[in-house]
């Protein structure tokens, strides 16, 4: 079994967190899986890209922001929502393009804002939102706050010249930004050792930036809030920028079009299957029975809850009206 | 009134504004220390320095995508960001983030995120500065949905609409042309002198033709009208639109009604520039009123080159516009 499962359950986290844990993950993860069956119906259109599989990064750090915080991701955006809170009903009304969505039904699956909780939004540009989350987190030191702004983004992103132009300011003015760095192993069908000249992110990023930054087991979802405590702790305290890269692995397509067939072309079977054994949940799952953090039945029923919240949100998508044809020319300015 | 330049004018704007919100701040290549490329920000480092520590006048690295991007970010944040470009023509290296990012996030967003940011600085053509530095490229932006477009003409305009636009709460592209920063003129000291997007000024009343226009070439058409009604009385109306976005079309219909002839001008290239909108649209709405072809005068289609003579062939003038004028008189 892995390694995570042999530990004991941590005495500093509380019992009621770490089955708060498992529920974000649960929430994203099954409000995901039935999406397939509706972009299929034609009731989703554009690109919807998945978070399957990489649940735990979203669930171990975003539930740590304090109001005040903000955050940026990039198109691969239901997870970092959800884990924030965003009602699932909001989500999923976008997805479905529906004047009930998080943006109105003009943003989509790649652009979900909520910005009462803090949710700069999704963006769909590889690596567009991270000049913008320096922006965020510059305002922060502007104003004198104590908060920060963390910005989710891919290893494709890595490759961006406009965000290495943001990294180094963040390094420069000393902003608190938190850049967290999914490293799924693949931008899209390209392999991290395909498209980067140096596979160590965390030297990379440090050695330039004048930077802190350190690597993290992003499908270890107690791993991720730990280090996640102890930075943003850091970060309130400094002020200055982080760099932390989450390592985990997307076993679903980068999007729907990247389909099983697509994928032989740069992956083989056997390697997702090899990762799915490291699956977030399923060795969560493991871990809080085998230290009597939980029960089966305990977990159970949070899956259940978390079914029934997506049904409902898929029930209330389903329902809701299309944006007016009027509302096409409203939002382009404040006010014409 | 005080009599001041083009480049004073711009600066009174950010710092009265400055004064009266803490959330505006100015940023971008040399603005602080340097004191500004074209001296805009003069003295505002010095100024502001004690205050949010220090990040009021902010000099930023050769960065355009990181400058626009940390601009944006802190307007969707709250803040009122005037991002200074060192001309428009770097403005493309961070041209994603301006039309993917700053101009759509309000709409994407459903309406949720405002994102009042400024970009400004000099655009234009001129000083043998050649084909990388020396252009006009406001129709880039003016064809994107959620950036309005200022161009201001004199240094009253420029002080009114910069305030406007920093007080705006959407994105302004701010083009300034770098050949009239050194021009004087008349401009009210009230710190709530503002001139409102979308109103086209009248520069020289007349009835015969409508001489449509904005930017650095306004002058020209003023000086271009004089002569002709010297030589001949024939009397052109002269209308600086100010804004692209929003476009005062009202006026502009309304003295063609008046005139039934018009010719548009602009110092960006002629082919697809913004005066084939303007005419275009003069069609649309006022077809029965012209009693001829709409003229159009714009630069030649040829990147901008170095030799002092090539260069001013490649930039509309006086004489090009007085040849339009004759033309659509017939």
């Amino acid at each position: 079994m892995t390694k995570v499962a042999e530990k004991e359950a941590p005495a500093h986290i509380k019992h009621e967190t770490l089955l708060e844990l498992m529920r974000i993950m649960l929430l994203i993860r099954r409000f995901e899986e039935p999406c397939d069956k509706y972009y299929r119906a034609g009731k989703m259109g554009g690109y919807v890209h998945y978070y399957i599989g990489q649940e735990a990064i979203a669930a171990g750090l975003i539930p740590l922001m304090i109001p005040g915080d903000t955050m940026l991701a990039s198109y691969r955006d239901h997870g970092h929502a959800l884990a924030l809170g965003t009602e699932p009903r909001k989500v999923m009304a976008e997805l479905f393009g529906r004047a009930t969505g998080a943006a109105g039904g003009k943003g989509g699956s790649m652009h979900i804002f909520d910005m009462a909780r803090g949710f700069l939004g999704g963006y769909g540009i590889v690596g567009g939102s991270v000049p913008l989350s320096v922006g965020a987190a510059f305002a922060l030191k502007y104003r004198g706050d104590k908060n920060i702004c963390s910005t989710f983004f891919g290893d494709g992103a890595m490759q961006q010249g406009s965000v290495h132009e943001a990294m180094n300011m963040a390094g420069l003015y000393k902003v608190p930004c938190l850049f967290v760095l999914e490293n799924n192993k693949y931008a899209m069908g390209t392999s991290v050792e395909r498209h980067s000249s140096q596979t160590d992110f965390v030297k990379r990023v440090t050695n330039a930036y004048n930077i802190q930054g350190e690597s993290v087991d992003g499908m270890d979802v107690l791993k991720v809030r730990e280090v996640s405590e102890r930075i943003l702790k850091h970060m309130r305290e400094t002020g200055e920028p982080y760099f932390l890269e989450a390592l985990c692995y997307r076993y679903v397509g980068h999007g729907y079009a990247d389909n099983a067939q697509q994928q032989k072309f740069y992956r083989t079977e056997e390697e997702i299957e090899a990762q799915r054994k490291r699956d977030p949940i399923d060795t969560f799952r493991h871990f809080l029975v085998s230290t009597g953090a939980a029960t089966e039945k305990q977990i159970d029923d949070i899956d259940d809850d978390c079914k029934a919240i997506v049904a409902d949100a898929i029930e209330f998508a389903d329902n809701s009206p299309f944006p007016s044809p009027d509302s096409l020319y409203e939002n382009v300015f404040t006010d014409m | 009134m005080a009599i001041m330049r083009y480049a004073e004018a711009l600066r009174l704007a950010m710092t009265e504004e400055m004064e009266r919100d803490p959330n505006v701040f100015v940023c971008g290549e040399e603005v602080a220390q340097y004191q500004g490329t074209f001296r805009v920000t003069e003295g505002m480092y010095q100024k502001f320095q004690k205050e949010n520590h220090g990040l009021r006048v902010l000099d930023t690295p050769i960065s355009e995508a990181g400058i626009v991007g940390l601009a944006t970010g802190a307007a969707m944040s709250g803040l009122r960001p005037i991002a200074e470009f060192m001309t428009w023509s770097f403005a493309l290296v961070a041209m994603d983030q301006i039309i993917n990012h700053t101009a759509k996030i309000h709409y994407m967003s459903g309406g949720t995120c405002k994102v009042p940011v400024v970009l400004r600085g000099p655009a234009g053509a001129g000083n043998q500065l050649s084909a990388q530095h020396s252009q006009s490229l406001e129709s880039w932006y003016a064809h994107i949905p959620g950036l309005k477009v200022v161009l201001p003409s004199t240094a009253a305009d420029a002080k009114g609409l910069l305030k406007t636009a920093i007080r705006d709460d959407n994105p302004v592209i701010f083009m300034e042309h770098a050949g009239l920063y050194q021009q004087r003129g008349e401009v009210p000291e009230d710190p709530e002198f503002m001139i409102p997007f979308g109103v086209a000024d009248i520069k020289r009343a007349g009835k015969d033709v409508t001489i449509i226009s904005y930017s650095n070439q306004v002058r020209f058409c003023i000086s271009a009208a004089d002569k002709i009604a010297e030589e001949t009385g024939i009397e052109c109306e002269v209308i600086d639109l100010r804004t692209l976005i929003p476009l005062d079309m009202a006026t502009v219909i309304r003295s063609v009604e008046k005139t039934h002839r018009a010719v548009v001008v602009h110092e960006e290239w002629k082919s697809v520039g913004f005066g084939a909108e303007l005419a275009s649209r003069i069609y649309e709405e006022a077809f029965d009123a012209l009693d001829a072809p709409i003229e159009r005068v714009g630069g030649p289609f040829v990147p901008m080159p170095y030799s002092k003579p090539l260069e001013r062939a490649a930039i509309p003038h006086e004489e090009d516009i007085y040849a339009a004028i004759k033309r659509v008189i017939g």
